[in-house]
């Protein structure tokens, strides 16, 4: 299982590939008990057996990851799966026992206390499950205090921390304490506040997981019409595998404090590495995350439908194919046909049976 | 066994093997009782064990006081400037220069103090709260007890910013070095918090002198402890996503701490605050015995010469102060912040700006108006002849009842069981709380309560303490009796509820010195008084917990009742009763705390327990003998803190509460 896991991260790290990677981790550890840092240093790769002999508690166990610029990157595991540690070992929140985090080419566990400071204020933002806000602050003054640490005058933090109230729809509310909005809009003066400083690096610490269901559904969507307009590069944690399903451009999913697969929705769909994973899958609506590349045969004689883009959801196509009844021809960037879509994978697709392929 | 016993962690008998112990150690310890002769080494503590710790402690704080003058002279020079200034202001009137030239100021009009404290209810609290603390104030002066309540008040004024800047400081350095937090404050504030209240008079008085600068410093580390804890708890309590906030927002160590933690823990810095404000009255009452002068020395003086009414006279002005300043403080701390808008600093303070116009107004105009810088005779009335009357009307018509009472109560409560715990074996009585430290808590509790119980015999106090612990005992007892009932009653009705919760509210709110003169006066000195004053002292939390631990019993639980046909009886007495005891229990542990304190008062009407004790040394300014008894009756609490809160976790975790 160890060895199986171990291979499958490589293998969805493609994705990230064309663009620049941001942040990265490699081989990052975080042992809780005593003589933690000793065990590791003798022991180099422990297993999970090994680690509970010696009475330590494995919450990260050797996860590597690389987050490309203006990616969604969604770190998804149940609760206890060390999903809030890696990440907090990633914005340095908890020190890993062991690994390398490396953020814009630079080995950020090597970074002093002063640099650290100075790259959190101008760098990174942060929005939190509980919304962690100041009730002592009203909104704006919420959004304001990260410029507010940093010593920008009065005037211009201001200006900027209005910029954002009215980025996240929440204009009018400026003079609001925190105790008097919903959750929903709590954690809009959350992202907000932790979009202030116009950070690099945006980590995202379920931040709609103590909402309702409803006012989950439109804050994803406010995150989506946010992320079209700034393209940060975002690390998102969550346990809701829809959730991830909806946002994500590449999923990490952890278990027992491993990664055991990383890829796109699609690659964890079609391709998922361990059962664990096929569990998750089982209920998603395969034809939002199966794009028509996904779906593709060769290029048949009798393929004289329309065309639809690789990238394309089968979803957004499915009514017009089957209506249709003909097979249309899937083109890839340029437009060239690559393969067809028959109207009958579609419906096998929709109708969850797996022959399809 | 050996092996084994190193590697697993000290197994504790099986229940079904504890019985079988007690009743071994109780027929001992009985056997002891009954047969002296058979070591009387072991019943009595032998005198020439006796460690002189007390001669050694008192050696130590002259040698203090004769080495470090310049230190106590410093600080009480130190300490007099701002105290000087809140008098002058408050009660004495500014005096600048010597002799004739000297000009004097006048201090703040009672007038305009009382119209401000009633400002600050209506900014806390609305019109309610106004009516409330000007009242107590317009109380106070109507009745004549202006002069000596703002000496008093003086006192708390500059106390309280003292002991809330050091229990910050301290609380701040707790949270963030947890090894000494455990090994080094907590156990500190568990002594001074069980430590008697008169026992901090000595060291104050052999070191500072009589004066109120004394009482200054002894109210300055009394009423710290309740700060440093709250500064503390509500650090900790501080979600980590705000402190993690902190750090991601870029704040540097001391931002973080300053500008995210304390705000963020503000509710439970204020609770503390009011806790601060509540000791600190306390204590400034009682430190009249070492100069604070003020509303306290009136009561005792009147106490002295069994002045009845002018003791409750003043009494019931500490009562109107305590009310006041308790009210105001809760207000404060229940206050969230409103938006300030306004660019002026009049228009941003509109109650703040009005009210220290009113003071300087009629302060100004005091300088014309005598009327208003002393309330006129005419004005005050004296309500000292009218309760002097009442209680000579209750002691002429219900004398025999009340003699009788007191004398059945000796002879046939107090007496015996103080006979009966005056032959108490005092090895027996150790082995017996390190048994019950045992089967509590393990090991670790016993090896706390034995050296603390030693620590009792090992002074010489022995017998002393086994006074102590009777008249303790049986106040607690009673307070249980009186005290559950009550809390019963409260938590099944809610209109008791209603009329019991504001009625114990205020009691703990008084200053415990307070307690002891309506019952001196209706049932003179001695043990029976001194109980009386104890019980109603100490019933209080006895009333609180068991009303709480009722209505916290899960309505799952009483819905699962109902539905498998209990009736109200069988509810109570096999469903609330069971699940609340713990909370009960905590209750009663506070109970007995409370008594302990109050239990030292009364030994101004003549106990013969460990407050006498200190009570003697701070007569004849021996600090080492105070201290020492003092540290003697902080262990008894200790000790029985621990073992009740050791039973009180472990039934929390049977019932899978906690």
């Amino acid at each position: 299982m160890i060895a199986h896991q171990s291979a499958s991260p490589g293998a969805g790290s493609v994705a990230s590939g064309a663009a620049d990677v941001k942040l990265a981790c490699r081989g990052v550890w975080k042992l809780f008990g005593p003589g933690a840092e000793s065990y590791l240093a003798s022991q180099p790769k422990p297993n999970a057996a090994a680690l509970a002999e010696a009475g330590l508690i494995g919450a990260v166990r050797d996860a590597s990851v690389e987050v490309g610029e203006g990616e969604i990157f969604i770190i998804m595991g149940l609760s206890g799966s060390g999903k809030s540690t890696l990440l907090r070992c990633l914005s340095r929140l908890i020190e890993p026992t062991a690994g390398e985090i490396i953020f814009e080419g630079r080995n950020l566990l090597q970074a002093s206390e002063r640099e650290l400071i100075e790259i959190r204020r101008h760098k990174m933002g942060m929005v939190f499950q509980h919304f962690a806000l100041l009730p002592h602050l009203t909104v704006i003054e919420n959004v304001a205090f990260p410029l507010s640490v940093q010593g920008v005058p009065r005037e211009k933090r201001q200006a900027r921390a209005q910029e954002m109230v009215d980025l996240v729809g929440l204009k009018g509310r400026e003079k609001y304490y925190p105790r008097e909005l919903s959750g929903g809009q709590q954690q809009r003066v959350g992202i907000a506040r932790s979009l202030a400083v116009e950070p690099r690096i945006w980590f995202l610490d379920e931040p709609f997981s103590a909402l309702d269901p409803l006012i989950r559904r439109e804050m994803q969507s406010e995150l989506m019409r946010l992320q079209s307009v700034l393209h940060k590069t975002i690390v998102f944690i969550t346990h809701d595998f829809d959730e991830a399903i909806r946002l994500a451009d590449r999923i990490a999913i952890m278990k027992d404090g491993e990664i055991i697969q990383i890829g796109t929705p699609e690659d964890l769909v079609t391709r998922p590495a361990t059962d664990y994973v096929a569990e998750f899958t089982r209920d998603v609506q395969r034809a939002k995350v199966i794009s028509a590349r996904g779906l593709m045969q060769p290029l048949g004689a009798d393929c004289d439908g329309r065309a639809v883009d690789g990238r394309v959801k089968i979803a957004s196509f499915a009514a017009e194919i089957v209506a249709t009844g003909r097979p249309f021809a899937v083109t890839d960037e340029n437009g060239k046909p690559i393969g067809q879509v028959s109207p009958q994978s579609v419906i096998d697709l929709l109708a969850g049976r797996e022959a399809a392929r | 066994m050996s092996v084994s016993a190193a590697i697993e962690p000290l197994r504790l008998p099986r229940s079904s093997v504890w019985p079988a112990i007690w009743i071994a150690a109780l027929a001992a310890t009985a056997l002891l009782y009954l047969f002296p002769q058979l070591a009387p080494w072991a019943v009595e503590y032998p005198k020439d064990w006796i460690v002189p710790v007390a001669k050694w402690t008192g050696a130590a704080m002259l040698w203090i006081r004769t080495e470090f003058t310049w230190l106590t002279r410093a600080l009480s020079a130190i300490g007099q400037v701002p105290l000087d200034f809140a008098l002058d202001t408050l009660a004495r009137g500014f005096k600048i220069g010597q002799g004739p030239e000297a000009i004097e100021l006048p201090r703040l009009s009672w007038l305009g103090v009382v119209i401000a404290m009633g400002m600050i209810g209506w900014v806390l609290g609305g019109r309610g709260l106004a009516a409330l603390a000007g009242g107590c104030f317009l109380y106070i002066a109507l009745f004549g007890q202006w002069d000596s309540a703002m000496l008093t008040l003086g006192l708390i004024v500059i106390c309280v910013p003292l002991c809330v800047i050091t229990g910050l400081l301290i609380g701040i350095w707790g949270y963030r070095n947890p090894r000494i937090e455990k090994f080094f404050i907590t156990p500190m504030l568990d002594v001074m918090q069980t430590m008697p209240t008169f026992a901090y008079l000595v060291p104050m008085l052999l070191l500072f002198g009589n004066k109120p600068v004394s009482a200054m410093m002894a109210t300055g580390i009394f009423a710290v402890p309740p700060m440093v804890r709250a500064t503390m708890l509500a650090l900790q309590r501080v979600p980590q996503e705000i402190d993690d906030f902190g750090v991601m927002a870029g704040c540097t160590r001391a931002q973080k701490l300053w500008r995210v933690l304390l705000p963020a823990a503000r509710p439970t810095l204020l609770v503390g605050l009011n806790q601060v404000i509540m000791l600190a009255l306390n204590m400034v009452i009682i430190s009249s015995m070492i100069g604070a002068g003020g509303l306290g020395y009136d009561v005792l003086l009147a106490l002295r010469s069994l002045n009845v009414g002018a003791a409750l006279e003043a009494g019931l002005a500490i009562v109107a102060l305590a009310i006041a300043l308790d009210r105001l403080s809760q207000a404060a701390a229940r206050q969230r912040p409103v938006p300030q808008t306004g660019a002026r600093f009049w228009e941003r303070h509109p109650f703040l700006t009005a009210g220290v116009a009113i003071l300087a107004v009629t302060t100004l105009a005091s300088l014309a108006v005598p009327g208003l810088a002393k309330i006129p005779e005419s004005l005050t009335i004296s309500s000292g002849p009218i309760w002097k009357s009442m209680i000579d009307w209750v002691t002429q018509n219900f004398f025999d009842v009340i003699e009788a009472f007191r004398t059945w109560m000796l002879l046939n409560i107090l007496n015996p069981i103080r006979d009966l715990m005056a032959g108490m074996p005092w090895l027996a009585a150790a082995g017996l709380i390190g048994l019950a430290g045992f089967q509590l808590g393990g090991l670790r509790l016993m090896l706390l309560v034995v050296p603390l119980t030693l620590f009792c015999a090992m002074t010489g106090l022995w017998d002393k303490t086994m006074a102590t612990i009777y008249l303790c005992g049986i106040s607690t007892v009673v307070a249980a009796l009186i005290g559950i009932p009550l809390g019963v009653l409260a938590s099944r009705s809610d209109r008791a509820d209603r009329i019991i919760t504001p009625i114990i509210d205020t009691l703990q709110t008084m200053p415990s010195f307070v307690f002891i003169i309506p019952t001196v006066m209706l049932f003179r000195v001695g043990d029976v008084t001194a109980m009386i004053a104890i019980v109603s002292f100490a019933v209080v939390p006895a009333i609180r917990y068991t009303n709480l631990g009722l209505r916290q019993v899960s309505p799952a639980l009483i819905e699962a009742a109902k539905v498998s046909g209990c009736t109200r009886q069988q509810m109570f007495w096999r469903v609330q009763l069971p699940l609340a005891l713990p909370e009960i229990m905590l209750g009663i542990n506070q109970t007995i705390l409370l008594a302990l304190s109050m239990l030292i008062i009364t030994a101004m009407i003549g106990t013969r327990d460990l407050g006498q004790e200190v009570f003697i040394a701070l007569a004849k300014a021996d600090a080492g003998r105070g201290l020492i008894a003092g540290l003697t009756v902080a262990f008894i609490g200790i000790t029985a803190d621990r073992l009740i809160g050791a039973w009180s976790r472990r039934a929390r975790q049977r019932l899978g509460l906690a």
